[in-house]
C-alpha cells in the first residue's frame, strides 16, 4: 500500500496554519474591540430628548444602537420651549425617569448643582466600561471643558468631573448676504463699530421692513448667550467678579456698561423693528427671507437658512468670525453645547452609560455630521473628515470661520447656579435700554444689584486655572 | 337600608326571604348609586385638594426645584412676596389687563350679539364665521398675530405703512405692548361673550316686547327696561366667566411678550411661572399663586351675588 505521506501532510500543515492564522487574527480582532458592547443587554432606558437635528439623528440610529448593545430605548422628543421646565421636573422627583438626558451647559450648573447629574469620569477612566476606541481628546478642549465643572460658584468651566459629553455645539458668527455685498462691494466689518455703522446703512436695504442685523431680543436667557455675549466677552467684559469672598455681579463696571450701551444703539438703529419679539427663530427667517443683511447669532442657524430650498436667500450666504471690540483683538466666540448627560438616580447607569457612548462616539458623530445635518459636529477628526469638509465646502467661509475661531471659542459666563435668573433680568433690563430709553449706567447698576441679591449667598472659590487650548 | 336590615332579621320565613333576596340587593344598589355618581367628582375633588394643599403647605417651607430636602420657614415667603416690588408691579398689570380686556370684550360682544339678534342669512353666517377664533388655542392665536403682527415679514405690515404707522411695533415696545395684548385677548374671547349673550337673547320672553311694542316703547326703552334687566343673570355670568379668566390669563402673554419688554407686562401668572419653572423657586411662587387665586375667589364671589340677585328681579320682570 503506497502511503501517501506528503499530500496528508501538507493538508494537516495547511489545516494547522489555517487555523493558526484565524485564530491570531481572532485574538488579534478581540484586542483591538475588547469593548463589550452588550454588557447592559436586555436594559429598557428611558431617554428625554429635545426637538433638535441632533435628537433627530439619534432617533434614526437607535435600531443599529439596540443591534450593537441589546439595549432598548423608549424616548420622548419635547419641543425646546418647555422642554427644560419638564425635564427639571423630571430631575428633582429623583424617580431614576428618564436615565439619560439632553442638556445644555448651563443647565449644567444648575442640576450638577442639585445632584441630579451622574460624574462621568469614573465611566470614561475605566476601561472595562468605555470603548478604547471612544478617544476623548479628539473633542475640542473648549467643547469638552462645557462639561466639566467643580461645582463651585465662581470657578471657570473645565475643572473638576465631567458632568456630560457633547452631542454638537453652536459658535456665535456673522452670517451675512454675501450676493448683496458683492453686487454692492460692501466689506464684511471687523470691528464692532463697522458692525454698527453698516448695519445703520443697510436700513431698508431689501425694501420696506428690511433692515441690517437681525439679533434676538425676547425677555428671555437666550437674548444674552449668542451675540450680545460673544461681543461682551470679546471686549474683556465680565459677567462676575469675586469681592470679600463674594460672587458680586461686575455688570455695573464701565466696561459692560459701555458695551451695552453700544449693542443697544445697534439694535436701535441697525436691528429688527420688532426686536422685543424676536427669538432665534425670526432672526432665522428674517435672514433667510432677505429681510436683514446680516445675522449675528448661531453659526448652525445661518448654515440651516442656505441650505438649498430652505430659504429665499439659499445659496446666497457666507459667514465671517464676528466682529472684535476693538482692531487687533483676537476674533472667537461664545458658545452653546448640546450634550447628553446620565440621571444621578437612574437605576440602568451602565445601560445609561453605553447610550451616551455610542452617541457621542466617533462614528456616530461623524455618521451624523455628513447625513444628517448635525453641524457643528464636537470632535475635530470629524473636521479633518475629508467628506465633512466637503459637505461644509459647500458653505462660503463657514470652515473658515470655524478655523479662525475655534481656539478661543469657548463658555463666557461665570458659571453658577442662578444663571438663567440673571441672564433673564439681564435681558430685561437690554429690553428697558432700548426700548423704554432707560440710562444704561443706572439699568446696568440696578441690574447688578438684583443679581448680586442671589450670588452674594453662594459658597464660592476662588478661581482655578483652567485649559483653553483647542 | 333599614328595609334591608328588618328583612335579614327575620329569616324565619323562607318563602320571603327568597323574595327579598334580591329586593335587598335591588336595596343595596339604591343606597350606594349616588355615591357611585359622585365617585368622579369626588375623585376630581381629592386630585384638585390634595395638589393645592400640598402648595399650601410647601409655601411655608424653601422649597426648590434644585433640592428635594427643604425646612419649614413659616410666613417668610409670604412677607417677602408683599415686601417686593415686582409682586405689586406684576399685580397693577394683572387688574389693568382683566379690567380692560373685560369690559372691551363686553361692550364689543354684547353690541354684535344685538346686532346678530335678527334672523336672516348674513346673521345666520356670521354668527358662525365669529366664533372660529374660539376653535383654536389661545396659544396659537397668538403665535399667528404675532406672525401677522411682523413689522418684517407680517402681513399686516404693509398696510400699516399704508396708513402712515409703519413704525407701530405692536408686543415689540412698551407703550404698544399692553394694546397688543388686549387686541389678541379681545379676538380669541370675544366670540365667547357673544355666544353666551346670543343665547340669554334668544331665550328671553316675546310677550314684553310685544307689549312695549304696542305701547310705542322706543328701542333705547326696550332695551334699557327690558332686555338689560332680563339679560342681566347671563350678562353677570359671563362677566364672572371673563374676569376670572382674564385675572389668570398665561398663554396668551407669554407667547406674545413673555412679560416683556422689560417688565411692561408681567403678570401675577408669569411672574409665579418664572419663579416657579425657569428659576426653581416653587415655594417663592405658590404665595403668588396663592394670592391670584383668593383675588379670584372673593371677586368671583361678589359677583355671583349680584348674579343671584339679578336673576331673582328677571325672574320677577319676567
Amino acid at each position: 500500500m503506497k502511503i501517501r505521506f506528503p499530500k496528508v501532510i501538507f493538508i494537516a500543515t495547511s489545516t494547522a496554519a489555517i487555523m493558526l492564522a484565524a485564530g491570531f487574527l481572532r485574538s488579534a480582532r478581540a484586542e483591538d474591540n475588547q469593548f463589550d458592547w452588550k454588557q447592559a443587554s436586555g436594559v429598557k432606558l428611558v431617554v428625554m430628548l429635545n426637538k433638535h437635528p441632533y435628537a433627530d439623528a439619534i432617533i434614526k440610529k437607535l435600531p443599529e444602537f439596540k443591534e450593537l448593545t441589546g439595549i432598548d430605548v423608549e424616548y420622548t422628543e419635547t419641543p425646546e420651549e418647555n422642554y427644560f421646565d419638564k425635564l427639571t421636573t423630571a430631575l428633582a422627583s429623583k424617580n431614576g425617569n428618564p436615565d439619560v438626558f439632553m442638556t445644555g451647559t448651563y443647565q449644567l450648573w444648575d442640576y450638577a448643582t442639585s445632584g441630579y447629574m451622574e460624574p462621568l469620569d469614573q465611566y470614561l477612566n475605566d476601561p472595562a466600561m468605555t470603548n478604547p476606541g471612544y478617544d476623548i481628546k479628539d473633542f475640542f478642549q473648549g467643547v469638552l471643558n462645557g462639561g466639566k465643572w467643580n461645582l463651585k460658584p465662581g470657578s471657570p468651566v473645565g475643572t473638576g468631573q465631567q458632568w456630560a459629553l457633547a452631542l454638537g455645539f453652536e459658535t456665535n458668527i456673522l452670517a451675512y448676504n454675501k450676493k448683496y455685498f458683492d453686487e454692492k462691494g460692501i466689506q464684511v466689518p471687523k470691528t464692532f463699530d463697522e458692525l454698527y455703522d453698516l448695519a445703520k446703512k443697510l436700513k431698508g436695504w431689501n425694501g420696506p421692513g428690511s433692515y441690517g442685523v437681525a439679533v434676538r431680543g425676547t425677555r428671555n436667557w437666550a437674548t444674552i448667550h449668542p451675540g450680545y455675549m460673544t461681543t461682551f466677552s470679546g471686549a474683556g467684559a465680565k459677567d462676575f467678579e469675586i469681592k470679600d469672598g463674594k460672587l458680586v455681579s461686575a455688570l455695573d463696571q464701565p466696561l459692560p456698561v459701555e458695551v451695552t450701551k453700544k449693542w443697544a444703539q445697534l439694535v436701535k438703529d441697525g436691528g429688527p423693528p420688532a426686536w422685543a419679539n424676536y427669538t432665534w427663530y425670526q432672526c432665522g427667517a428674517d435672514f433667510g427671507a432677505g429681510k436683514a443683511a446680516m445675522l449675528y447669532d448661531a453659526d448652525i442657524l445661518g448654515y440651516f437658512q442656505n441650505v438649498p430650498g430652505a430659504s429665499s436667500q439659499a445659496g446666497n450666504i457666507a459667514y465671517a468670525p464676528g466682529p472684535v471690540w476693538k482692531e487687533g483683538d483676537p476674533v472667537g466666540a461664545n458658545e452653546w453645547i448640546w450634550q447628553i448627560a446620565i440621571n444621578s438616580s437612574s437605576k440602568n447607569k451602565k445601560a445609561a452609560w453605553v447610550f451616551t457612548q455610542y452617541f457621542t462616539g466617533k462614528e456616530h458623530g461623524t455618521w451624523a455630521a455628513i447625513d444628517a445635518s448635525v453641524v457643528d459636529p464636537p470632535r475635530k477628526s470629524i473636521w479633518e473628515n475629508k467628506d465633512f469638509q466637503a459637505v461644509m465646502a459647500k458653505m462660503p467661509g463657514y470652515l473658515d470661520t470655524f478655523n479662525a475661531i475655534i481656539g478661543n471659542t469657548s463658555i463666557k459666563f461665570t458659571p453658577q447656579p442662578y444663571f438663567f435668573e440673571s441672564t433673564t433680568e439681564w435681558a430685561a433690563t437690554l429690553q428697558k435700554i432700548v426700548l423704554s430709553g432707560t440710562d444704561p449706567k443706572s439699568a446696568m447698576t440696578d441690574l447688578a444689584k438684583r443679581i448680586t441679591r442671589n450670588t452674594s449667598k453662594l459658597e464660592i472659590s476662588e478661581p482655578t486655572k483652567k485649559t483653553t487650548s483647542r | 337600608m333599614s328595609k334591608l336590615v328588618s328583612l335579614s332579621e327575620h329569616p324565619a320565613s323562607p318563602p320571603k326571604t327568597e323574595l327579598s333576596k334580591p329586593a335587598a340587593k335591588f336595596a343595596k344598589r339604591r343606597a350606594i348609586r349616588p355615591y357611585l355618581i359622585l365617585a368622579p367628582a369626588l375623585l376630581l375633588t381629592v386630585g384638585i385638594l390634595i395638589p393645592f394643599f400640598s402648595a399650601i403647605y410647601l409655601s411655608f417651607t424653601d422649597f426648590t426645584l434644585r433640592s428635594s430636602s427643604y425646612t419649614l420657614i413659616g410666613f417668610d415667603n409670604y412677607t417677602s412676596m408683599f415686601q417686593n416690588p415686582d409682586f405689586w408691579h406684576s399685580l397693577t398689570v394683572t387688574l389693568e389687563y382683566a379690567v380692560i380686556c373685560t369690559t372691551v370684550e363686553m361692550l364689543v360682544g354684547i353690541g354684535i350679539a344685538l346686532l346678530l339678534n335678527e334672523d336672516n342669512p348674513l346673521s345666520r353666517f356670521l354668527r358662525i364665521v365669529l366664533i372660529f377664533p374660539l376653535m383654536i388655542a389661545p396659544v396659537i392665536g397668538t403665535l399667528i398675530w404675532k406672525l401677522m403682527t411682523n413689522p418684517s415679514v407680517g402681513i399686516l405690515a404693509g398696510p400699516m405703512r399704508l396708513i402712515g404707522l409703519g413704525d407701530f411695533k405692536w408686543g415689540a415696545a412698551p407703550d404698544t405692548a399692553m394694546f397688543s395684548l388686549i387686541l389678541v385677548d379681545a379676538w380669541v374671547y370675544t366670540p365667547f361673550v357673544i355666544i353666551l349673550v346670543l343665547a340669554g337673547l334668544r331665550s328671553l320672553p316675546k310677550s314684553p316686547y310685544e307689549a312695549a311694542l304696542i305701547d310705542g316703547g322706543s328701542p333705547w326703552f326696550v332695551f334699557r327696561n327690558l332686555t338689560l334687566p332680563m339679560l342681566a343673570p347671563v350678562l353677570l355670568i359671563t362677566l364672572v366667566f371673563r374676569l376670572m379668566l382674564s385675572l389668570q390669563e398665561f398663554s396668551i402673554i407669554f407667547a406674545l411678550t413673555e412679560g416683556g419688554p422689560g417688565d411692561t407686562t408681567m403678570s401675577l401668572s408669569l411672574l409665579a411661572y418664572n419663579r416657579g419653572f425657569p428659576f426653581y423657586d416653587v415655594a417663592e411662587a405658590i404665595p403668588i399663586m396663592l394670592f391670584l387665586w383668593a383675588a379670584v375667589y372673593l371677586i368671583s364671589f361678589i359677583l355671583i351675588g349680584f348674579w343671584r340677585k339679578a336673576q331673582a328681579r328677571a325672574a320677577g320682570v319676567a
